[in-house]
């Protein structure tokens, strides 16, 4: 197995805030890798290093063999590796079909084919029946997964998902899962930033799971869970 | 981006009654001259003219949402390039029209190089299109060579020759028709090229594009440019047109103001809004600055300006998305297609 992304010992300060203190990790091709944390552990700052968004302070980024740390994000997407946000940004005023084709045109020959891609990519994240309309008038998971298609229709190596789920109910999240499952098995890695367990839980193969900014443990699902400081810091007195 | 496929598209495209509508718009446009007089003829030539640079300002801040407040620079300078090659070297301004373009493209390099380069956004980087358009006023005010604020004049000659841009009202109707015609044809490419969606994307959240591989800069950089190109071209016609040019009026800021009006009122980012603009707005100003006349005795210069204020705060109450948009609805276009 070839490492599509590796992170090594990157750090993020923010005056005395050390947000991500050291961190390392490696995504294989072809796995769903999740990063998970309390509020705070410096999840959605590592996805920004990761995503081109910030410069890390100290540390290395290499995607699929080349070094990516300081690349712009739209060099970053051409060499494969697309984004979400947290909080959604579709172009309010364009419809989804036009949102997922700007999406889709960076690989695509010409403007027939961006369209084509992205009627596909609508069709897989149930966004077909919506393409005309505008993606302000979508609902959030609508939204969500708006976002998704639209970073799929890049048609990246590796997908960095953050935080899809947080806010949805509890169907919205086992449509999204099964959703993401389907994209994952159609060749695209993934690598998750997620606050909601149980999704995580059913979809990662890998879990990487940061405290304060620094990684505490990683392993599979039930190797994480049954780890004692993830037990002690993460999940709290509930778990136990 | 084959402009004649685009076309051929476009009509294939298009709901066949709006066609129809379209085709005996342009009939009626084309006859028209014979029972227009001269009055109306110059009336037609400005509407077709602010149509023209509605649409270039458009490019800029309807499609990419870069607001440029000092588009009067690149009229003023297609003009007096066109003018000057003209008159001291006697060069055409069919062929002016290519060095018009060139320098006004790389003013509008330096101005997006500067805005976009250092972050410079909304109406800090608006500010910076008004100082450049300001220091060419100021510039062209103490240049003695093209006559300084004297201003500078294109002689009236007795013969008429259309590629020369010498002849009267009727021969400025037609080239302003076409040039409208032009500028709404390149437009609509644009709109439906890789390039244009790029710009909506930029327009929309230009955060959200960069995640998706769009280069932001080289976008905004080439809104600047053609915008700044295209209103060039329809700067030397103005100036042909008009046979004189002061630096005080050609490079002022109520310049820049009257030619964002039709594009705003018609309805920004879309096809239709700066024609449409420029139909309901012009006549109107005009039969405003005759009436003023009229009833003043004498000309009231900038009471067309007050009105258009008037006019704008009216429209944009009652349509806040532009006039196009909303005759879009009520002739039941769908709201995704133009």
């Amino acid at each position: 197995m070839t490492p599509l992304l590796d992170v090594r010992g990157v750090t993020k300060r923010f005056r005395g805030l050390t947000a991500v203190d050291t961190v390392s990790l490696t995504v294989t091709e072809g796995e769903i890798f999740a990063v998970i944390g309390p509020n705070g552990a410096g999840k959605t700052t590592l996805f920004n290093m990761i995503a081109g968004a910030m410069t890390p302070d100290a540390g290395t980024v290499t995607f699929a063999g080349t070094r990516a740390d300081g690349l712009p994000p739209h060099e970053l997407c051409r060499r494969g590796l697309a984004r979400t946000f947290q909080i959604v940004r579709p172009f309010p005023e364009l419809t989804v079909l036009e949102n997922a084709t700007i999406g889709a045109m960076m690989r695509a020959p010409d403007m027939e084919a961006a369209r084509t891609k992205a009627g596909e990519v609508l069709r897989q994240l149930d966004l077909w029946d919506r393409r005309e309309a505008k993606a302000k008038s979508l609902t959030l998971p609508d939204r969500k997964r708006l976002e998704c298609a639209r970073a799929l229709a890049t048609g990246p190596r590796l997908l960095l998902l953050d935080e899809v789920m947080a806010g949805l109910r509890p169907t919205e999240v086992d449509r999204i899962v099964a959703i993401l499952r389907e994209i994952n098995r159609s060749g695209v890695t993934i690598l998750l930033i997620e606050h909601v367990m149980r999704a995580t839980m059913a979809l990662a193969g890998r879990i990487h799971v940061l405290h304060h900014g620094a990684t505490i443990a990683e392993g599979t699902p039930e190797e994480v869970t049954r780890h004692p400081k993830v037990l002690e810091s993460y999940l709290g007195a509930e778990a136990l | 981006m084959n402009p004649f496929a685009t076309l051929a598209r476009l009509v294939d495209e298009a709901p066949r009654r709006a066609l129809l509508l379209l085709a005996a718009f342009l009939a009626v446009l084309l006859v028209a001259p014979v029972v227009l007089d001269r009055y109306l003829l110059s009336v037609f030539f400005l509407i077709f003219w602010f149509a023209t640079v509605g649409q270039a300002w458009n490019i800029m801040m309807g499609f990419c949402g870069q607001l440029s407040l000092g588009h009067a620079l690149y009229v003023g300078l297609g003009g007096y390039i066109g003018a000057l090659l003209w008159v001291k070297f006697g060069i055409s301004p069919a062929i002016a029209i290519v060095p018009a373009i060139l320098v006004a493209m790389a003013f509008g390099a330096v101005i997006g190089w500067l805005g976009f380069r250092f972050g410079i956004e909304g109406v800090y980087f608006a500010l910076l299109t008004i100082a450049f358009a300001e220091v060419a006023r100021i510039g062209f005010d103490n240049w003695s060579f093209v006559g300084g604020a004297a201003g500078f004049f294109i002689p009236v000659s007795a013969a008429a020759s259309p590629v020369n841009l010498r002849g009267g009202p009727m021969l400025f109707y037609y080239v302003a028709l076409a040039m409208m015609i032009i500028a709404f044809i390149l437009c609509a490419a644009l709109r439906r090229s890789r390039l244009g969606h790029a710009w909506l994307a930029v327009r929309e959240d230009a955060e959200a594009a960069r995640a998706l591989g769009i280069d932001v800069f080289r976008a905004k950089m080439a809104a600047v440019v053609i915008s700044a190109a295209m209103t060039a071209v329809a700067g030397v016609v103005y100036a042909f047109y008009q046979n004189n040019l002061f630096p005080s009026q050609t490079f002022d800021i109520a310049r820049s103001i009257e030619m964002i009006l039709a594009p705003i009122i018609g309805g920004l980012g879309t096809l239709f809004g700066p024609i449409l603009g420029a139909f309901i707005l012009t006549p109107l100003g005009q039969t405003l600055i005759a009436l003023v006349e009229k009833i003043a005795g004498r000309a009231i210069p900038g009471v067309n300006l007050v009105f258009y204020g008037a006019a704008l705060m009216v429209i944009i109450w009652f349509t806040p998305n532009g006039v196009w948009p909303w005759l879009k609805k009520k002739l039941g276009i769908p709201e995704g297609r133009e």
